[in-house]
Parts: C-alpha cells; sequence; structure tokens
C-alpha cells in the first residue's frame, strides 16, 4: 500500500502522524476507538463486581461514581462515536466513488483534536480522580462546589474533543455532496452513506449545544461565573435541557450508522436489494429530524409541568413509527433471500429481535406517569444498554467482521467469530434483561451498593455473570484480530463477500488513490448491478490521468497538541500550588494551536501528482 | 433481616410498633402496589406490556421464519428475486404502530394530568353551594382543610420533613392511610429524587425549584423510599421510610411531635446525654422537638427509628461508631465526627438519644 507517495522516504511512525489518506486515519479511530472502549468496558467489569454482593465493599461510593461518570463518557464519546468514524472515514468515500474526503486535512485535523481531548479527559486520573457526577455532569453536582478536578478534566476534555468531531462531521457533509461519482445520484447512494450525512448533520446541530453548555459550566467552575448556581439567581434545570437537547440526538447519531451498517449487510449476505429503499431513507430523515423534538423524556421527573410532559411523550412514541418502518423493512429485506451466517451477518440479524426489545422499552418509557417509574432505575440502565449494546456495538461487530478484509487484508477466523458472537450475545441478554425488574423492584440506577433482604442479590449476581461472559467474548475477538493477522490467507479478490457496493469493486489492498478512475454509477447497489447486466467492472467515468493528492502533515497533530496543552493549562487554574504558572500552559496551547494554523494559512501547499505512469504499474500490480 | 432484630431488642415494645414489626419486610417494590398512584402505573405498565408483547411477537415471528427458511444452501448459486419493496406493506407497517400508539398515548395523557393534581387549598373555600352536591362539596371541603402537606427538602445524604403543625421529622415521613398526602419538594444543595416504589412516581428535588407530588398509601405499614437522582457518593445510601398509619394514630403522632420537650429527669444519664448533646454542638445542626436548627436530621423522634442515618441497623454499637466515624457509613455526609469524645459521655449521649421517642412508653 502507498509505494508511489512523493515522500516515500519517511518512517513507519512519521507517516502515521503525518498522514491525510481517509484509509490511514481509519485504522487510527478504529484503534483509538477500541483502546478506550476497553478501558471503559473494564471499568464495567469493576463496577458489576462491586454490585455482585449486597453491601459489597469492593469500591468506595466515590469510586463507583468515577466509574460510572467515566464508563458512560468514554463509552459515547470516546469508544462508539470513534469507532463509527472510522466507518464512515474508510467506508464513505469508497461507497461514493472518491479519492478521499472533501478535506483530507480536516480529516487528519478531526483524529487528533477527538484524539487529544480524550487523553485530556483521561489524565484527571492522575490528578485526583476523574470525574465524578454521571455522564450527564447534572449541576449542582458538577459545580464548584460539589465536585473537584474531575469535572474540570470533563469540562474542557470534553470541549476539545468535540470540536474534533464537529469538523470531522463539516467534512463527511461537504464529501457526501460534492464528491459523489458520476452517476451517484442521492437515491442511488447506499444506506450507509446516508445515514452518515444524516448524523454528520445531527453532530452539526447538536454538538454546538454541548459545546456551549459546557463553556457556561466551565465559566462556573474556573472563572466564578453563576449559569447554574440556584443561590446566586442561576437555573439548574437549565442545564439539563441544553444538554439533553445534545444529549439526545447523541443516541441518534450512533445508532443510525450502525443502522446504516445492518442496511449493509444484511442485503449483501441475503444476496438481495435492501427492501423499501426509499422507505428506509425517509425513515432515517424523520428519526433525525424527531430526534430533536425528544429531549424532555429525559426529564419527565423534573416536574415541568403535565403540558409539557404530554407533548414530548407524543413526540417520543412518534419515533416508534419510522423505526418499526426500518426493522419491518431489514426483515423483509431478509424474506425471500438466501442468507449466508457468517460473523458479520449473526451480528447484523439478531440485531434485528435485539433491537427491537430495546425499541419497546423505549416506546414504554414515553408514557410519563409510568416513566415516573422507570426514571433513573436499573430499567432504564436495562433500555439504554439495549440500545446500545444491542444496537451499536452489534452493528460495528457486525461491521467490523465485513469491512476487515478491505481494510487489512484478510479476514477475521470465523470459529473465532462465531464463538464470540454466542458469547456475546448470551452474555448481553444475562447482563442487561434482568436488570429490567431489577428496576422495577427498586433499584435505583447509579448506586454503588444496595441492602440485603431487598431481593436484589440474585438477580445483580446474574447480571454481573453476564458481564463476564461478554468481557470473555470481547477477549475473544482480541485474540481472534491477533491469530487471524498471522494466520489468516491473505485476501487477492477485490469481492471476497460476493457484496454489491461500490468499495468491493476496489483492489485489495486498496491503493492510495482508491479508483484509478472515477467509475460511472448507473444503479442502486452499482457493484452488484455490473456483475449481473455489465462484465463485473466498473465502467470508468474519466479517461486515466495523473492523479492529484494531498500532501501529509504534522500540523493536525500539532493543533490537536496545542488545544491539549490549553485545555490543561485551564483546568490548572482550578489546581493549587502549579509548579508552572496557568497561563505559562495556556499561552503555550494558544501559540502551537493558533501559530500552525497561520503556517497552514501562509505555506501553500497544492499537493502533489502520481504519473499516470505510476499509476498503470500499480494497476497492473493489484489486478 | 439485621435491621429487624436490633429493632426488636432495642426498642421500648409500644404496640403500634409491635404491629409494624408484624408486617414484616418493608414494601419496596413497585410490582406489588399500595395506593391508587402506584396502582395505576402499575395497570399501565401491563397495558403496555400487551401492546409490546404483540410487536415483539409478529417481529420475533418473522425473524425466526425468515432465518430458517430462506438460508441459502451450500452450492446454491442463484440470486433471488431482487423486490424493490411495496407500498402497500410499508403503509401496513406504518398505519398499524400508529394505531398501537394511539392506545397507549390515551392514558399516557390523561395520566399525566390525573398525576398532576395539586394540593387543594388549605383556606377552606366551598360551603357555599347547595342541594345534592353540597354533602359532596362539604366533604371535600373538610378534605380540603385536613389534606396532609408535607414539605420535603432533600439534603446530602437524608431527607427533611416539615409538617403543617410546625414540626420537622428526619428520614422517616408518617402520612395517614386512606388519604392523598402531598408532598412540595425541593432540594437543599444538589438534584435528589423523591421516589417510594410501592406508593408511586417520583419527582426530582431542585434546588431553587418547588415541585409537588400527592401519594396515597391503602394499606397502613412501612414503604421504603429512596433517592433516584445521584446525589454524590452515598446516593445509594440515602434511603427513607414512609409510615402508613391509620387517621387517628396519625393524629396522636402529630400530637406527641409538636409537644414540648419532656427534659430527662434530673441527674440522669440521660440528662447527663442531654447536657453533653448541647455542649458539643449536636444540636447545632439536630434539633430536638423544635429547638435548634435543622442542618442535619431532626432527631425529635429519633429512637422511634429503625436505622441510623437511614441506612444502618440500630443498636448502640452502631450508634456509636456512627458518631465516632460516620464517614466510615455514609462517604461524604456532612455530619462532624467526634472520634475523641470519652467513653462516659458517648454512652451518656447514646442514653440520651434512646430516649427521643414520640411513641408511648409503658
Amino acid at each position: 500500500m502507498a509505494t508511489a507517495t512523493a515522500t516515500k522516504d519517511k518512517s513507519v511512525l512519521w507517516d502515521w502522524l503525518t498522514t491525510v489518506d481517509h484509509k490511514k486515519l481509519a485504522v487510527l479511530y478504529l484503534i483509538a476507538g477500541t483502546l478506550f472502549f476497553v478501558k471503559a468496558g473494564m471499568m464495567a467489569l469493576f463496577m458489576r463486581i462491586q454490585l455482585m454482593s449486597a453491601e459489597n465493599d469492593f469500591l468506595t461510593g466515590q469510586t463507583f461514581n468515577e466509574l460510572i461518570t467515566m464508563h458512560g463518557t468514554i463509552m459515547l464519546f470516546l469508544a462508539a462515536t470513534p469507532l463509527i468514524f472510522a466507518f464512515m472515514n474508510f467506508v464513505i468515500p469508497l461507497q461514493i466513488g472518491a479519492r478521499d474526503v472533501a478535506f483530507p486535512f480536516v480529516n487528519a485535523l478531526g483524529f487528533w483534536i477527538f484524539f487529544f481531548g480524550g487523553l485530556l479527559l483521561s489524565v484527571s486520573w492522575f490528578f485526583g480522580g476523574g470525574p465524578d457526577a454521571g455522564w450527564t455532569a447534572y449541576v449542582p453536582l458538577s459545580s464548584g462546589e460539589y465536585a473537584d478536578l474531575g469535572l474540570d478534566f470533563y469540562v474542557l476534555g470534553l470541549q476539545v474533543s468535540g470540536i474534533g468531531t464537529l469538523v470531522s462531521a463539516i467534512n463527511f457533509i461537504v464529501t457526501i455532496i460534492n464528491m459523489r461519482a458520476p452517476g451517484m445520484t442521492m437515491m442511488r447512494m447506499p444506506l450507509f452513506c446516508w445515514t452518515g450525512l444524516v448524523v454528520s448533520i445531527l453532530i452539526v446541530f447538536a454538538f454546538t449545544p454541548l459545546a456551549a453548555g459546557l463553556a457556561l459550566l466551565m465559566l462556573d467552575r474556573i472563572f466564578g461565573g453563576q449559569f447554574f448556581i440556584p443561590d446566586m439567581g442561576g437555573n439548574a434545570v437549565l442545564w439539563q435541557h441544553i444538554f439533553w437537547i445534545f444529549g439526545h440526538p447523541e443516541v441518534y447519531i450512533l445508532v443510525l450508522p450502525a443502522f446504516g451498517i445492518i442496511s449493509e449487510v444484511i442485503p449483501a449476505f441475503s444476496r438481495k436489494r435492501l427492501f423499501g429503499y426509499t422507505a428506509m431513507v425517509f425513515a432515517t430523515l424523520v428519526i433525525a429530524f424527531l430526534g430533536f423534538m425528544v429531549w424532555v423524556h429525559h426529564m419527565f421527573t423534573v416536574g415541568l409541568g403535565p403540558i409539557t410532559n404530554s407533548v414530548f411523550a407524543i413526540a417520543t412514541m412518534g419515533i416508534a413509527v419510522p423505526t418499526g418502518i426500518k426493522i419491518f423493512n431489514w426483515l423483509f429485506t431478509m424474506w425471500g433471500g438466501k442468507i449466508t451466517f457468517n460473523t458479520a451477518m449473526l451480528c447484523a440479524s439478531s440485531f434485528v429481535p435485539t433491537f427491537v426489545l430495546g425499541g419497546v422499552t423505549g416506546v414504554m418509557l414515553a408514557m410519563v406517569p409510568v416513566d415516573y417509574l422507570y426514571h433513573d432505575t436499573y430499567f432504564v440502565v436495562a433500555h439504554f444498554h439495549y440500545i446500545i449494546i444491542g444496537g451499536i456495538v452489534l452493528g460495528l461487530l457486525a461491521g467490523t467482521y465485513y469491512w476487515y478484509p478491505k481494510m487489512f487484508g484478510h479476514k477475521l477466523n470465523e470459529k473465532l467469530g462465531i464463538l464470540m458472537f454466542w458469547l456475546f450475545y448470551i452474555g448481553f441478554h444475562m447482563t442487561f434483561f434482568i436488570q429490567h425488574i431489577l428496576g422495577l423492584i427498586g433499584m435505583p440506577r447509579r448506586v454503588y451498593t444496595y441492602l440485603e433482604g431487598q431481593g436484589m442479590e440474585t438477580m445483580n449476581l446474574v447480571s454481573s455473570i453476564g458481564s463476564f461472559v461478554m468481557g470473555a467474548a470481547i477477549l475473544v475477538l482480541v485474540i481472534n484480530v491477533v491469530y487471524s493477522a498471522f494466520n489468516s490467507e491473505r485476501i487477492t479478490v477485490n469481492d471476497p463477500w460476493d457484496a454489491r457496493t461500490l468499495e468491493w469493486s476496489t483492489p485489495t489492498p486498496i491503493p492510495e488513490y482508491n479508483f484509478a478512475q472515477t467509475p460511472q454509477v448507473r444503479s442502486l447497489d452499482p457493484w452488484f448491478y455490473e456483475k449481473v447486466h455489465g462484465d463485473g467492472t466498473m465502467k470508468p467515468a474519466e479517461p486515466m490521468t495523473d492523479i492529484h493528492m494531498p500532501n501529509g502533515s504534522i500540523l493536525p497533530f500539532v493543533i490537536g497538541l496545542g488545544l491539549f496543552t490549553w485545555g490543561f493549562g485551564m483546568v490548572m487554574m482550578n489546581m493549587e500550588n502549579t509548579i508552572v504558572p496557568p497561563f505559562l500552559v495556556i499561552g503555550t496551547g494558544v501559540i502551537l494551536t493558533f501559530g500552525s494554523m497561520l503556517i497552514r494559512s501562509i505555506k501553500e501547499d497544492h499537493g502533489y501528482h502520481i504519473p499516470l505512469e505510476q499509476v498503470k504499474k500499480i494497476e497492473k500490480e493489484v489486478s | 433481616m439485621k435491621g429487624r432484630k436490633g429493632l426488636l431488642r432495642f426498642l421500648p415494645l409500644s404496640a403500634m410498633l409491635l404491629f409494624l414489626a408484624g408486617c414484616g419486610e418493608d414494601r419496596l417494590t413497585a410490582l406489588d402496589p399500595y395506593g391508587p398512584q402506584a396502582q395505576w402505573i402499575f395497570d399501565n405498565m401491563i397495558l403496555s406490556l400487551y401492546v409490546m408483547a404483540l410487536v415483539i411477537i409478529v417481529v420475533f415471528t418473522l425473524f425466526f421464519i425468515a432465518v430458517v427458511k430462506f438460508r441459502r444452501k451450500p452450492g446454491d448459486d442463484e440470486i433471488p428475486k431482487q423486490v424493490e419493496g411495496s407500498k402497500t406493506l410499508e403503509l401496513t407497517w406504518t398505519i398499524i404502530p400508529i394505531i398501537l400508539l394511539v392506545i397507549l398515548a390515551v392514558p399516557t395523557i390523561a395520566g399525566t394530568y390525573y398525576l398532576a393534581e395539586e394540593a387543594p387549598e388549605a383556606a377552606g373555600s366551598s360551603g357555599e353551594e347547595e342541594g345534592e352536591e353540597a354533602e359532596e362539596a362539604a366533604d371535600a371541603a373538610a378534605e380540603g382543610e385536613d389534606a396532609v402537606v408535607i414539605d420535603v427538602t432533600g439534603h446530602q445524604y437524608w431527607w427533611q420533613f416539615d409538617y403543617p403543625e410546625g414540626f420537622t421529622a428526619g428520614n422517616e415521613v408518617y402520612i395517614p392511610v386512606g388519604e392523598k398526602v402531598w408532598f412540595n419538594v425541593t432540594g437543599n444543595d444538589v438534584i435528589h429524587s423523591f421516589w417510594v416504589p410501592a406508593l408511586g412516581g417520583k419527582i426530582d428535588t431542585i434546588p431553587g425549584v418547588e415541585n409537588s407530588l400527592w401519594l396515597q398509601a391503602d394499606e397502613p405499614g412501612v414503604y421504603k423510599g429512596k433517592c433516584a437522582e445521584l446525589c454524590g457518593p452515598s446516593h445509594a445510601l440515602m434511603d427513607f421510610k414512609v409510615v402508613a398509619l391509620e387517621r387517628d394514630e396519625y393524629d396522636a403522632w402529630v400530637d406527641s411531635m409538636s409537644q414540648e420537650e419532656e427534659a430527662p429527669e434530673e441527674n440522669s444519664v440521660a440528662a447527663e446525654g442531654r447536657q453533653v448533646f448541647e455542649d458539643q454542638g449536636c444540636i447545632g445542626c439536630h434539633a430536638v422537638e423544635g429547638q435548634g436548627s435543622a442542618q442535619g436530621p431532626t432527631l425529635t423522634n429519633f429512637a422511634d427509628r429503625d436505622y441510623i442515618a437511614g441506612v444502618i441497623d440500630f443498636n448502640n454499637e452502631n450508634l456509636e461508631e456512627w458518631i465516632r466515624d460516620p464517614q466510615s457509613f455514609k462517604q461524604g455526609n456532612n455530619m462532624q465526627p467526634y472520634p475523641d469524645m470519652s467513653d462516659e459521655d458517648m454512652e451518656a449521649i447514646i442514653e440520651y438519644l434512646n430516649t427521643l421517642s414520640v411513641e408511648d412508653e409503658e
């Protein structure tokens, strides 16, 4: 791969630090996301050990609160989001027939800012403990009076990583709108691209209120502001509104791409086109739109009054309709198909019933008065883990097994894969199904222990055992990755799954420029169309010429580092007896950040061209 | 259950408490509702479960038929018919869910308003009406005048209950059986959430905001309450109890809570303990019989409780340990520790605390 770059002599490390290639950034996202995923997963196991028996003292209440906060925050912001971005980065340009994203530099910038933001959040453990107010960080518990430095790291870490997510999202919007190959009309785009476009738009509208909310909380905590302090005339409920205006769409930001992955994998392994493609696209749009109309259902017990609660209850129930449309369309895609059950398809198909279980509890939660019972209990914990694990993680696992050969040149071992699937699936239901009942018998969420004699011992034990089984499944996945890297057969064909979309028309491994000639798209599922109606190759839409490529750059890394330093300096303002004055650190960060931007603005960088002869040579090698 | 043993060994055996103890476990689960609100919630949960069961059965049936029937056989390279979709089917699975949702939406809205009912005005308003409605109105008015409205304040990590009669209770709230009791809730420091699963839904206690909730217990007994909103390290230990009494017993309880303090007998150990209670500054946070502030739970009826600080079994050893090192039980609570209190003082203060009862001692 990448044998023809103009700067061939760079070291491997330098190559990865400076890369702007969407395929390599996807791998970086995948690695970073997986590391954060494993870390937050371990935290969950610690919590389940603590809850295994009544009045256990494995963890203190304080440590437990730090773990719940970091588990939630990392899983949503630093594990699920980058894993989704990994696939969006890798797949979307290939699926729309583009050579890269619209702004390769911004793509790298997004990754490094996200990464350093995550790092900033994580270093909180070295400065007196992680944030402890829950991933929702409700004020006043998260205000200066009740929470320590951990919350400062939370506020600034999320602020920084949020910027990364935001710029990446803008990049995807531009890419999908502008960079589609000739003939790839909007209504011929694979559903994964559609969901990618929709969530990118959601990110733009949802992460901005989050950034504003975090900025207000930062002003409160570091600069003595009073936005959320009731004694000073501030409003504690305001934070909840701002947070959930972001927080609810965030759920769809994560789950819609998972829907997209499922909508790719199920047709591929059913050998049938997606049933009701148009309905699927519109259902996606409706879900995204309604996603912004329902945030108050997280706040039914805040006491906003029956009118508000009723309106938001109806809007919430409304989301069930487009989601139901999706469920039935997936079912009818399989119906009448020829289904192959490998690991990817096992994950994708089992997603459907699992997600339905999470969806029906979602509708139950929308019934305001009954929500007065469910709210903030283990019922809710069970519900959203059904959505997040049963939805997002199963989707991501399906995507991993499906796109792995294209990304790394070999398949993951199927036997280990199927073992992983069953361990994971059984462990998951064992962990979370029983939690519905725990909630109903009176176990609130976020409790670090429970008293004896309340009938919660057995169910918690079952749940904990289930979580270990899930942990074992992830271990099998890691073993599989290592094992397959050494023992799996290299893939030499373009299309190991006999799939349908454009990414499978590229050679494996993919040349740096993806497509030597931009393909001409003639149908939905263009690759399948050419295999059935054409000669099995994509028709080129342009003559073969020199290919214009962007140069790599270390600046995204430096900007990320600058924002990290800047954020850390801000946190230092709340520390006592710092070795260097905070303003020095902030100044360094600002100079690194804006200095890099200045260099980027002044220095002209037109990229380079891969000469035609070289393109021809590479194409001959890979075919 | 350890708490029960400690209670039996310790408490003066008033007839009423024996009765309560005889009820067995404190009622906690929402699956066994004890009041109209909890019943309404339970019934509608069951309704939604039926509707959802229908959805689940349909989806699972289709799913299992599909995965069994449409497997690809080895060597089968035939490409199945590429179906674009079906307008009829799309319409079907749009309209049927909408109908199901309407079935749920109607009780949802009705219930939202039913549970949002406000406390009646305390001042007797009506009484002018004539005819058939007069009696009913008079009843309603009487009920309105009598309606129990309790102010609830959530603290890290205990509950303050202010009664309209002017006294305060901590961590245990007494209510009359068979009538709606209104709770006006607010938070003192951070957000908590007031929840008695067996009696009804929950409501957040938010600093700077006043919310209200009504609950009704249909049977006398003890109902366990919990804090449902993360409020700090000891969030899990912020339990409280609702004690539902028959109306006359409730009135008697209110009377004895409102009475002036009976000073302990002169020169008794308890009197000494009372002195320690004042000298050590306990009274600075813990009010007794209306004297002192309410920064900590009121101790007027302390000896009637089953638990120290809402969660610890009530016995003298635990009480001593709690006074010496409260952090070891409830991390992050605001009680000042007294690690160096002399054994005599400790004994005296425990003796004194044990006299703080409003039940009849015979």
